[in-house]
């Protein structure tokens, strides 16, 4: 029972006056962001990243968490009200969110959403309570060798569920190449700086994901030119709790949902793909699965469940391996190694107050984020009717200030507006983005354990199958690296075992 | 990255001659990952391996990796042949890159507070053709706050020009 007495400790950390005002600053900031087209969890957090600088960490990563929260909930206020997915998370919330509300029934639909959002994330964050302490523990163990395998494991299980793994490479060997510039921290000697002093720090990573995900997403709105034609919600305790009466019943699909959510979580297969899968799941598997995508509440309840769920349970593998299983965990912790703290399982042993302050600032947040949106849904959805010709300069500036403040270098906020013209490109091309934030957060810590490997091993591969414990993840990751080509022989494997048994009977 | 001007008649460059073009960039920056880490030493050192060892193989990895996406969209079955983005769609899209680098290089002149006070102001004339006060309103206003939040509060500097010179910050 450790860990209950250590989570009561973190209750004491985070119920102070200054956190629980930082909570909810943080939760209001989320949704607004959540809510704007342009800004979502990765950038919102690390245009406020510079914020924190000065702020105790503990308070700094409760603020930012709840950003994340706060965006992960008013992703499906867009979803319902407007058919306009805020968040990639939320455009499963859209196939059956957008049909309530033209039945008039979108406070119906906010309410069963916000509530599987939170069931979601309050099974991930009992999953993070009384797992990532084991698993920290576990991994005190790891050598250098181990962690490169776990590393590798990441790397790979990105690269074998995206859609297209050479552009899932490319994009991620991209944030490996400018996590390289600068002054490599080994050896110290300048990497890929081409005679410019000035590249000599390196490319900041909160610059690169400022451009590509805030200014990026901006010029590819632009495009459509966004006119916003949303329905009005009326969330009222009558609704909320007529609502509440009928959850009960969908049990089976909450359970469902959240543990596929928490499982896309801790294996970095992210929000995305988690609610998708929680949907399509659902829609297998429900009584009244051929009457989703007309505006049934368990088609709302199912994806949001799941996305919550994983958004929360990639903070797991962040705080016990210091591995990020989302971009926005990855600007999180980015923002660790700001603040001086060493990501690691070695946190829970050297930083408890802050690890445990944020896991209990997870069960409180939460709650305040669902009564917060509860109340102030039409507020929220206000602001989608501000016209973008505002909204969008808005951004643009702050997105420059969030690039300059990194450093106070002029510098950054060019880098910003390349990486923004980048980001477009890129998106328009369908290249993922969470790979290469991801790599240029880890680049250096994967580069090290590796390099420290080989030091031990004298350059020979063989290390990483060299006990058990390292050789099952290095297999593993294989096993995701080639998941495609494994999956496409096994169809067709099965394919012509049939065409046989077809031809002779 | 500037592959995307085709003209104003809207047709021009497919989907997949994009693609083919963004790969060989790709692959350009591959080479010069290689080269640039080549040499810096990307051996074997006597206390282990160089500086450019890690990042040299990265680069390897990404030039195998674009020309397999190279090849995708040039002899590829399945290839795009739609146009990668119309000159309807380009055009808004450059309305707000243009200025924002206008904006961008300003900033070093007048400071990041008039210069932005500008860019909204502008940017809401030209796209939405606001009332003149709700421009003041907005594009001063956001600049007030911001400069209260980040000069007073949390005390983080920004450029700042001869206007906020003259107002003794």
């Amino acid at each position: 029972m450790n860990e209950l007495d250590a989570l009561f400790h973190g209750f004491a950390i985070a119920l102070t006056w200054y956190n629980i005002g930082m909570m909810v600053i943080g939760i209001v900031l989320g949704i607004i962001i959540g809510v704007l087209p342009g800004l979502g969890g990765p950038n919102g957090v690390a245009i406020l990243l510079p914020l924190t600088f000065t702020m105790p960490p503990t308070s700094a990563i409760i603020m930012l968490s709840c950003i994340y929260w706060g965006s992960l909930f008013a992703g499906a206020i867009t979803s319902v009200l407007f058919n306009i997915p805020g968040e990639t998370h939320s455009v499963a919330t859209t196939f059956d969110g957008y049909p309530l509300a033209q039945q008039g029934r979108a406070g119906e639909a906010l309410t069963a959403s916000f509530t599987g959002s939170f069931f979601g994330a309050l099974v991930a964050v009992l999953l993070i309570t009384f797992l990532a302490p084991l698993v920290a523990k576990f991994a005190l163990k790891f050598g250098p060798p181990e962690f490169f395998a776990v590393f590798l494991l990441t790397f790979c299980s990105f690269v074998g569920t995206g859609k297209d793994p050479f552009k899932s490479i490319i994009s991620m060997m991209l944030g490996f190449g400018l996590a390289a510039i600068g002054m490599d921290i080994v050896s110290g000697e300048l990497r890929m700086t081409f005679g410019w002093s000035e590249l000599l720090r390196g490319i900041d990573f909160l610059v690169v994901v400022i451009g590509l995900f805030g200014l990026g997403e901006i010029l590819f709105s632009m495009e459509d030119g966004l006119a916003f034609e949303g329905k009005s919600a009326k969330i009222n305790t009558k609704v909320v709790l007529e609502t509440w009466k009928k959850l009960p019943k969908y049990w089976l699909t909450l359970i469902r949902s959240a543990a596929i959510g928490c499982w896309m979580g801790i294996t970095p297969g992210g929000a995305t793909a988690a609610s998708f899968m929680g949907y399509g799941i659902a829609k297998r598997f429900s009584p009244d699965g051929d009457k989703f995508g007309t505006g049934q509440l368990e088609g709302v309840i199912a994806p949001e469940t799941a996305a919550h769920a994983s958004g929360t349970a990639a903070l797991l593998p962040m705080l016990a391996l210091g591995i990020p299983g989302s971009a926005t965990a990855a600007v999180l912790l980015g923002g660790l190694m700001i603040w001086g703290l060493q990501p690691g399982p070695l946190l829970f042993v050297e930083q408890k107050e802050f690890v445990w302050g944020l896991i209990a600032s997870m069960y409180l947040s939460n709650i305040a984020g669902l009564i917060i949106v509860l109340s102030t849904v039409p507020l929220f959805a206000a602001i989608l009717r501000i016209p973008f010709a505002i909204i969008a300069p808005v951004i643009i500036v702050v997105c420059a200030i969030g690039a300059y403040t990194v450093h106070g270098a002029m510098l950054d906020i060019w880098f910003m507006l390349l990486f923004g013209i980048a980001g477009y490109v890129l998106k328009k091309l369908d290249y993922p983005l969470a790979p290469l934030v991801l790599s240029l957060v880890l680049g250096d810590r994967a580069e090290v354990a590796f390099r420290q490997t080989m030091m031990g091993s004298k350059g020979g591969l063989g290390v990483f199958w060299s006990n058990w414990l390292v050789g099952t993840i290095t297999t593993l990751a294989l096993v995701m690296l080639f998941w495609p080509v494994l999956a496409f022989a096994w169809r067709k494997l099965r394919r012509s075992q049939n065409g046989a048994a077809g031809s002779t009977t | 990255m500037e592959q995307k001007q085709d003209g104003p008649s809207g047709g021009g460059l497919s989907h997949s001659t994009a693609e083919a073009i963004a790969s060989v960039c790709i692959f350009a920056i591959g080479v010069v990952m290689i080269v640039s880490n080549y040499r810096i030493g990307a051996g074997w050192a006597s206390d282990g391996p160089q500086s450019g060892y890690f990042p040299l193989r990265i680069g390897v990895i990404l030039c195998l990796a674009s020309l397999a996406v190279l090849f995708r969209s040039v002899f590829g079955k399945q290839r795009d042949r739609g146009i990668f983005v119309t000159w309807q769609k380009l055009r808004p899209v450059l309305l707000v890159l243009l200025p924002t680098a206008v904006f961008v290089l300003a900033i070093k002149f007048i400071g990041i507070y008039v210069a932005s006070t500008l860019f909204i102001a502008a940017f809401m004339r030209v796209m939405d053709k606001s009332i003149w006060w709700k421009i003041l309103l907005v594009s001063i206003g956001v600049n007030v706050l911001l400069f209260w939040m980040f000069e007073i509060q949390f005390k983080v500097p920004l450029p700042k020009g001869p206007l906020e010179a003259l107002l003794g910050y």
